[in-house]
Parts: C-alpha cells; sequence; structure tokens
C-alpha cells in the first residue's frame, strides 16, 4: 500500500473520509435551492468542443452520493474472507466506490461516462482472483456484458451529442440540454432507444440482465456490495440526468414507452419467478437485486415527478438494503462455510443478531413499512396509477398491476430464505453453534439498518433533496 | 531554425555512430545504444526550437511542409525511436543470441543506428508534400526495416518474418508507384496542393482508381484489411523493440501521410462520397477482421499484431468519417489517437522486452503471475491493456470516442455499430492478458522481475502519458491546432 502504511486501516480510513465528506456535503446542501449543482468545481480540459472536468452536487446527486458512501464505509469495514493480496483487495474496492462517487458527482458527460468504467478492471480481477464458486466465468461475463453495455451507451451518447445543429459543440450537462431538446422528435426517440439499451444493460435491464446474478454471487462481498448496491444505480441516474431532461419527446414517445413497460414487467416477474427457484442464498440476493431494478424502471416510465423522486428513492433504499444483504451473506458464509438453504438452518438460535439484521433487511427489501423501501414504493406505485384522464387504463397501469404481484413475490423468496438459514433445527453438518457477529462485525449492519430505518420514518430527509430536482426535471419535458 | 535541419541532423548524427560503430569494441556495444539515445534526445530538443517559416512556398517548402501536425509527427517520431532503443538496450542479450557471427561475438552495434536512418524518414514522411517525397521518405523507412525485422539471422522466425515483410513491402512500393502515376496522368501535378487544386475537375474514373492504388499501398503501411496478412507474421518474428517500432512508428508515419494524400480526394465535391465509402469499408473490414482474430491468440506479439489491425481500423473510422468534432479536424483526431496509441503500445512492449530478460518465450503463459514477481510490471501492463481496450480516463479512450464522435457526425451508424462491438471484443482479448497477470500462479522457480532504471523511467512517462491523453485533452491539442 502507498507510503507503506498496512492495507486495511489505510483502506479504512479512506473510507471514514469519504463517510465524514458525504455527511458534511448533507449538513452544508442548501435544500431550498436543491435543483441547482451546489459545491460545483469547474475544470476545463478542452476548449472546443469544451470539455471539463466539472463537478457539483445537486439534490439528486446528493443521494447517491450519501448511498455511495455509506455502502463504501461498510463495503470496506468487513473483512475480507481469505486470499494473499490484501493491498490489491482494498484498492480494487475502493477504485469501485471511486468510480461510482465520480459518476454521481460529475456535471460533464463525458467524465460522468469516464468515471463509471473506472469499475470495470477492479471488478473483473476482484472477482477472478477473490471470488468463490465458477468466479472466472462470472468475472468474464460481467465484462464482456458491462463492456459491450458501456460501448451502446458510448455510441448513444456520441449520437446525442452530434445530434444538436451545430454539431459538437459542449459536454457540459448543465448547458447541453438546451441544444439537445431542439433536436426533432424521431431522432430523439433513435437517441433515447440506444440510451436506454446501453444504460439498460448496465442495470440489468430485462432481458439483458443474465451477467448480474452470478456475477455477485461469485464476487467477493465488498464487490456485490458495491456494485448491486451503488454501481448499478448509474445506469439509472444516468436515465434521470441525461437521457430524460435531455431527449424529452425520446422519452414521452408512446413505443418506447410501451417498451420499457414490457422489459420492466419481464424484470419483476420473469425475474421475480427465477428468484424463486434459487436454492442458495447468494444466487438469489443477486436475482433479486436484478428484480427490484423493474420498480424503479417503473417509476422512471411513469414519466411523473413523484415517480421520479420514488425511483431515487428507491435506488437508495435498495443500494443500502442489498449491501447490507450481501454483506450478511458473507458472514454467513465465513461462518458455516456454505450458502446452500439446505445445508442451512437454526442459525438464530446461536446467532440471535445475525438473524435479527438479515430479518430486518428482508423485510426492507420486500418492502415494508417503516423502512425506506416502502416509502419509495408506494411513490412509485401512486405515479404507475396517475394517468392523463380518471378512467384511463393503459400500458403503464397494466404494469403497475403486475409489478404490485412482485411484491407477493418477493415477500416468497425472502421468507423462505429467511426460514432455511434461521430458523428450524441446525442441520447435522453444522455441529458446533455458530458464533454471532462480534461488536466489530456489527457496526456496519447497524449503520445500513440506521439508514434504512430513518430514511424510512423520515422521507423527507430525502425528498426534499430530490424533489425540486425531479420537477425540473418534468417542467423542463413540459416546455 | 527551419524544420528541415532536424532530418539533416540526425542522418548526420546516425552516419557518425555508425563509423563510430567500427571502431567500438565488441564488449561495449551498449556504448553506442546510450549514443543513439543521446542523439535522438538532442533532435527531440532541436524540435522544440523550430520556427515555422512562415508561407512561402518556394525551395524546399515546395516539398515540405513544417505546419503543426507535420511537428507533431516527427515529435511522435523521435519519442517512439527513443523507446525502442531503450528497449534494444534491455534486449541485448536476446540480440546477441540470435545474431552472432558465423566465427566471433555478436554483431548488435549496428542495431542502435538503424533506428536513427529509420527515424529520419518517419520525420521526412511527416512533412512530405510531393509525390517524389513521400515515395522517397516512405522507402527510407521501409528499408531500414527490412534489415531491422531480419536482424537475428540465426533465429528462423526473424529471417521469415523478414522475407514476408520485403516482399510484401516492395509489393506495396509498386502500387504506390502505380497509383502515383495515374494520379500524375490525370492532375499533370506532383504537389499535393497542385493535386488538390487540379482534382476536382479531373476525370472522375482514373482518379478514383489512383485512388484505390493508392490506398492498397497505404493499407499494407498501416496494416489494414485486406492487405494485414503480413502483420502477424512479421510482429511475431521481429526482434520485440522492432514489433514495437514497426506498431508504433510505422503507423503513425503511414497515417501522417494518409492523412495527407487522401485529403484532396476526400475534399474534391465529385470523388468524396465513393473516396469516403472505400475509406469506410475498409474500415469495417479491418475492425471486425482484426478483433475476431485477436480473440483466439495465444501469443503476446501475434495479439498486439492483431490489435494494430484493430487500432488500425479505428483510425481509419476517423478519417474516413471526414467530420470535425468540434474545432478538431479528422487528421488532428488521428493524430491524438496515434500519441495515445504511442503511449499505451510502447508500455505493453516495454514490460514483454523486460520479462523476456530472464525468459524468452513471448507467450501469453509467460505473464502468468506478473503481479507476484512485479507489482510495477503488473500495474504497466494493466494501465496499457487498460487503455488499448479504451478504458475511460485513459489516452485509449480518448481516441476511440473521437473516432465514434467523427462517425455519429458523419451519420454511419451501421459503421458505428460494427465499431462498438468491435472494442467489445477488446475488452475480452486484452483482459485474457490481465487474468494471466493477476489471475494465474507465476510458474514454478519464477524469480522476481528486477526492472532496469533507465526502461522503468520510459514506463513511468509512458503511463503518465496515458493518463495525461485521457485525462487533461488541451495540452496535447494545443499541439495539434
Amino acid at each position: 500500500m502507498a507510503f507503506g502504511l498496512p492495507a486495511r486501516p489505510a483502506a479504512l480510513a479512506a473510507a471514514c473520509a469519504n463517510l465524514a465528506i458525504g455527511l458534511l456535503l448533507a449538513f452544508r446542501f442548501d435544500y431550498g435551492n436543491a435543483s441547482a449543482f451546489q459545491f460545483a468545481a469547474v475544470r476545463p480540459v478542452l476548449d472546443n468542443p469544451a470539455i471539463g472536468l466539472n463537478v457539483g452536487i445537486d439534490g439528486m446527486s446528493l443521494v447517491m452520493v450519501l448511498l455511495t458512501v455509506l455502502v463504501t464505509f461498510a463495503a470496506i469495514w468487513i473483512r475480507p474472507a481469505r486470499g494473499t493480496d490484501d493491498a490489491l483487495y482494498y484498492a480494487s474496492s475502493l477504485l469501485i466506490a471511486a468510480g461510482a462517487a465520480g459518476a454521481f458527482v460529475s456535471t460533464d458527460l463525458l467524465f460522468f461516462y469516464a468515471f463509471h468504467e473506472l469499475a470495470l478492471i477492479p471488478t473483473f480481477l476482484m472477482i477472478g482472483m477473490r471470488g468463490s464458486g465458477n468466479n472466472k466465468d462470472a468475472a468474464w461475463k460481467i465484462t464482456i456484458y458491462l463492456g459491450l453495455g458501456s460501448l451502446v451507451l458510448l455510441a448513444g451518447l456520441a449520437f446525442l451529442i452530434t445530434a444538436p445543429a451545430g454539431g459538437v459543440s459542449t459536454f457540459d450537462m448543465t448547458k447541453l440540454g438546451a441544444l439537445t431538446r431542439t433536436i426533432e422528435g424521431p431522432v430523439q426517440e433513435r437517441i433515447y432507444l440506444v440510451l436506454l439499451l446501453g444504460f439498460g444493460t448496465l442495470v440489468s435491464l430485462f432481458p439483458f440482465h443474465s451477467w448480474a446474478a452470478p456475477a455477485y454471487a461469485a464476487a467477493p462481498a465488498p464487490v456485490s456490495m458495491l456494485h448491486a448496491g451503488v454501481l448499478k444505480k448509474f445506469g439509472l441516474y444516468g436515465l434521470l440526468r441525461v437521457a430524460i431532461p435531455m431527449l424529452p419527446l425520446g422519452h414521452s414517445a408512446e413505443w418506447i414507452q410501451h417498451l420499457l413497460i414490457v422489459l420492466l414487467v419481464g424484470n419483476i416477474l420473469f425475474v421475480g419467478l427465477v428468484t424463486i427457484a434459487q436454492k442458495e442464498v447468494d444466487t438469489m440476493l443477486g436475482n433479486s437485486s436484478v428484480m427490484h431494478m423493474g420498480y424503479i424502471f417503473l417509476g422512471i416510465a411513469s414519466g411523473s415527478a413523484i415517480g421520479y423522486s420514488g425511483a431515487v428513492l428507491l435506488m437508495f433504499a435498495h443500494g443500502v438494503s442489498i449491501a447490507l444483504l450481501f454483506a450478511l451473506s458473507a458472514s454467513i458464509r465465513e461462518k458455516t462455510g456454505t450458502l446452500q438453504f439446505h445445508r442451512l438452518g437454526g442459525l438464530a438460535q446461536s446467532a440471535p443478531f445475525l438473524g435479527l439484521a438479515f430479518g430486518m433487511a428482508a423485510f426492507a427489501s420486500i418492502g415494508l413499512p417503516g423502512f425506506a423501501n416502502f416509502a419509495a414504493e408506494i411513490n412509485i406505485f401512486f405515479s404507475g396509477f396517475a394517468s392523463k384522464s380518471p378512467d384511463h387504463f393503459g400500458w403503464l397501469q397494466t404494469g403497475t398491476v403486475l409489478a404490485l404481484w412482485g411484491v407477493v413475490i418477493s415477500a416468497v423468496y425472502m421468507l423462505r430464505a429467511f426460514r432455511a438459514v434461521f430458523k428450524g433445527p441446525l442441520p447435522d453438518a453444522l455441529k458446533s453453534p455458530v458464533s454471532d457477529l462480534t461488536l466489530s462485525e456489527r457496526i456496519p449492519a447497524l449503520l445500513l439498518l440506521a439508514a434504512l430505518l430513518l430514511t424510512g420514518f423520515a422521507p423527507n430527509l430525502l425528498l426534499r433533496a430530490v424533489n425540486p430536482v425531479v420537477q425540473a426535471i418534468t417542467a423542463a419535458a413540459a416546455r | 531554425m527551419p524544420a528541415y535541419y532536424l532530418e539533416i541532423a540526425l542522418v548526420v548524427l546516425g552516419l557518425v555512430l555508425l563509423l563510430a560503430e567500427t571502431f567500438t569494441a565488441p564488449g561495449s556495444k551498449r556504448l553506442v545504444g546510450l549514443a543513439a539515445l543521446a542523439a535522438v534526445t538532442v533532435v527531440f530538443l532541436l524540435l522544440l526550437t523550430v520556427k515555422p517559416h512562415g508561407l512561402s512556398s518556394d525551395g524546399i517548402w515546395r516539398f515540405y511542409s513544417d505546419d503543426k501536425l507535420a511537428l507533431f509527427y516527427k515529435g511522435l517520431a523521435l519519442v517512439t525511436t527513443a523507446g525502442v532503443l531503450i528497449l534494444s538496450l534491455d534486449y541485448a542479450p536476446v540480440l546477441a543470441k540470435f545474431s552472432a557471427r558465423a566465427g566471433g561475438g555478436p554483431a548488435i552495434g549496428e542495431f542502435y543506428c538503424l533506428p536513427l536512418f529509420v527515424c529520419t524518414g518517419m520525420m521526412w514522411m511527416a512533412s512530405a508534400i510531393d509525390l517524389s517525397t513521400i515515395f522517397l521518405s516512405l522507402e527510407l523507412t521501409t528499408i531500414g526495416f527490412y534489415i531491422l525485422v531480419a536482424y537475428m539471422r540465426r533465429n528462423v522466425g526473424s529471417l521469415e518474418a523478414g522475407v514476408k515483410y520485403l516482399i510484401l513491402g516492395a509489393l506495396s512500393t509498386g502500387f504506390l508507384v502505380y497509383g502515383f502515376t495515374w494520379l500524375y496522368g490525370v492532375t499533370g501535378q506532383v504537389t499535393l496542393s497542385g493535386i488538390a487544386n487540379a482534382l476536382p475537375s479531373a476525370p472522375k474514373a482514373p482518379a478514383l482508381f489512383a485512388f484505390a492504388l493508392i490506398l492498397v499501398a497505404l493499407s499494407f503501411k498501416v496494416a489494414a484489411v485486406p492487405f494485414h496478412l503480413w502483420v502477424p507474421d512479421v510482429y511475431q518474428g521481429a526482434p520485440t523493440p522492432i514489433t514495437a517500432f514497426l506498431s508504433v512508428g510505422s503507423k503513425a508515419a503511414g497515417f501522417a501521410v494518409a492523412g495527407r494524400l487522401l485529403e484532396p480526394f476526400l475534399a474534391a465535391e465529385q470523388l468524396r462520397g465513393t473516396t469516403s465509402a472505400l475509406l469506410m469499408a475498409v474500415a469495417a473490414a479491418t475492425l471486425v477482421l482484426g478483433n475476431l482474430a485477436a480473440i483466439p491468440q495465444s501469443n503476446f506479439k501475434r495479439l498486439l499484431g492483431y490489435s494494430s489491425i484493430a487500432h488500425a481500423g479505428f483510425l481509419l473510422l476517423a478519417l474516413g468519417a471526414n467530420t470535425a468534432v468540434g474545432s478538431l479536424s479528422p487528421r488532428m483526431i488521428v493524430a491524438y489517437y496515434l500519441a495515445g496509441y504511442l503511449f499505451m503500445s510502447l508500455t505493453a512492449f516495454a514490460v514483454l522486452v523486460v520479462i523476456n530478460r530472464t525468459d524468452s518465450a513471448d507467450d501469453l503463459k509467460a505473464f502468468n503471475g506478473l503481479h507476484q514477481r512485479s507489482r510495477f510490471l503488473a500495474f504497466a501492463i494493466t494501465v496499457a491493456a487498460a487503455s488499448l481496450a479504451g478504458v475511460p480516463l485513459t489516452a485509449g479512450f480518448t481516441g476511440k470516442f473521437l473516432a465514434f464522435s467523427a462517425a455519429a457526425g458523419a451519420h454511419q451508424w451501421a459503421l458505428l455499430a460494427i465499431a462498438a462491438a468491435a472494442a467489445s471484443a477488446g475488452f475480452y482479448y486484452y483482459f485474457k492478458v490481465l487474468r494471466h497477470v493477476f489471475w494465474n500462479r507465476p510458474a514454478e522457480g519464477a524469480a522476481p522481475i528486477t526492472v532496469p532504471p533507465l526502461t522503468r523511467l520510459l514506463v513511468v512517462a509512458l503511463i503518465t502519458g496515458t493518463f495525461a491523453a485521457g485525462i487533461l485533452f488541451q495540452p496535447f491539442v494545443n499541439l495539434l491546432r
């Protein structure tokens, strides 16, 4: 590690500093002016076309930054399971987090894209070197899929910046929107479709989702936490930050709406059923994380401010809850050596805290009231029923009804998993009682649970930052 | 100082060095290499003092341009040559083994002198604006390479590479000259500016015939499909520093000439459509074939050979799109791309050369467990592979992104789709190298690798360049514009 510091203390110091800065930003943020980019810094790197290493935080990025710092702290805190090269392990985890944070604070289109891909190599190395099970195949799959997805996205961004009359002039997101909104409708639709496919692949939109579950199952815990919890939200954030405000005609085109609704129902129902069929905790979590993306897409498809803010809130809530679940499942694997349901059972007897934390995270994931996930999903479902006229029942409303069934599916697989792992008799293979989480191991779990509960009881803590931003998006689209 | 003094200085220094080499003791040939490096450094410093001559086009300025792009390419040629010389110093043991005289010791002195002449040819190519000087400078480069590629005469692979390069190089020269005669025939001009004035009113079919012949010849030089067949074999057989030289220097110089030669065709209203379409077809074929053929390679030099073909595809994409991105003209995009290619490709070759000091295999297996043997080299090859694959914040990404944007600006949707698919194949084969470096264990008894100080300096500089060109665009663009 740099300067001869041992790897773990150095990484922890970085993660703590990160968390402190993130919280400080949240306290210093001017919520009255949340739709503007605050703490902005501009560093031009090219004059024409104008490209700059520009950063700034508005209400939506603030929520994503908070998610990033929370999950990063937890991911660095939990101890690596095994392996030799801890310096590389922590460096890779921090790089993944840095890529996500960089993408969320960038206000320049080029660097917004660039930071996200920073995570590609560390992810590949970590899954291959420190993963478990069929990790090498999973590492290839995620790399090729995400590589292809990002290149589709890159092609879409190249369309986007070259399409305005007068050619390429700027990559500054704050100025680009005014230019791209003048693009003709049919062209906007085409560009939007390419962006949707690109961003969608990165978020595991059905049917481009098959990379996600195997990779999350095989990856070491920090990578699953950071990737499923934080990095994957980049695609959704990108839709809300780039595609929708810059191409409003593309987003509101009927055929694109219908396509999106069909695909997101695929996420919720098809992947939901796949999740029920899983026989291990990690693949179950991986698939469930793919499934829950469907709800966020539903909020986005609604095209209304309430749907968008529900989507942003769910990005946060899902990120925190899935990270917590992956962290806990790593503890289970470490203590018992397995994650297969039929070889586990009765862990709550000797590890009550582990059972409690897993249970609460599972409840959050299902969407029980009191957790942030509930607040988010309720917004999304309301937005799904909002329609142009009171008696209109179209694609969006049908999609919402189908999506609501997903809640039942979530309950089925999460509760089944909880029963299989924590209830019932101890299997014979687990002779010695499983020890509970130590105090040090409880810290990340408590932190993430606190975040879920706090924002679950007081979602307005986040929504007051998000609402002005999404209202600006819908207002710009209406113009 | 006028720019052409640079070429003169380098040739003179090269000749002096060649003479001095004769009087150097067999055991101290390393001094010759260091002297050559010093010569290149001096000329590079002289390059910084060059003042543009203004607008006159009399005398030598009819044949010779000193515009910003020319100076940029001269800089690239000099940096590449310096890098190649440093790698050659490291490669001396392998070279000595395969170049021994029949009854005596190794003959490696000339190996350090010849790159200076090749470099002179490349620098001249960057400035050539007349059919005769284009031809002359191209030949100066190519003849130097004929010797260097086949330098390891006790090695069958090197000899085979030399023969292949010689025959196909001669063939491509034939195409070039034939194309030039047709071009002269339809325009009556030998200077590129005269040709640019005459082409718009020239008879269309013969002009296109000339273009096709020239395109064939240039495709050989820059390794574009379907005239790429020599690349993998020659890359594999040639001494590794020379492979790097071919891959970086020869390609850059080839594109410098291609940019100048093709510009009149792309500017002429009546020829623009067909010219651009032909270039795009070559680009598409190059992208597809280069990337697909790279996938199964297990030899690092062959892999980089196909990668070099693939990069030629992206470069042709930018050139053929013929559309500016903001203030960046297609030729500037190509130059930017090539600067990045220099940094990343030379890094990859440097890592191989250092590994080859202890283990002469150039198979991918030689990289097994490299991160346990040398952190520095593992980091270097990671940066190089990331940049070659086009991971953002590196030079390789910037070049690709600009090429993509040019294609999007020209509404080449199909080609853009092909390019995106091709680039994603790149992720596979470049990351395959990383798999060997990080996932696999080192071979039994593989010792830690020490990197010689000069090479370490080179690699640090190249990595810095890779990131600089990926993050800070302005300094590089200022050199171009």
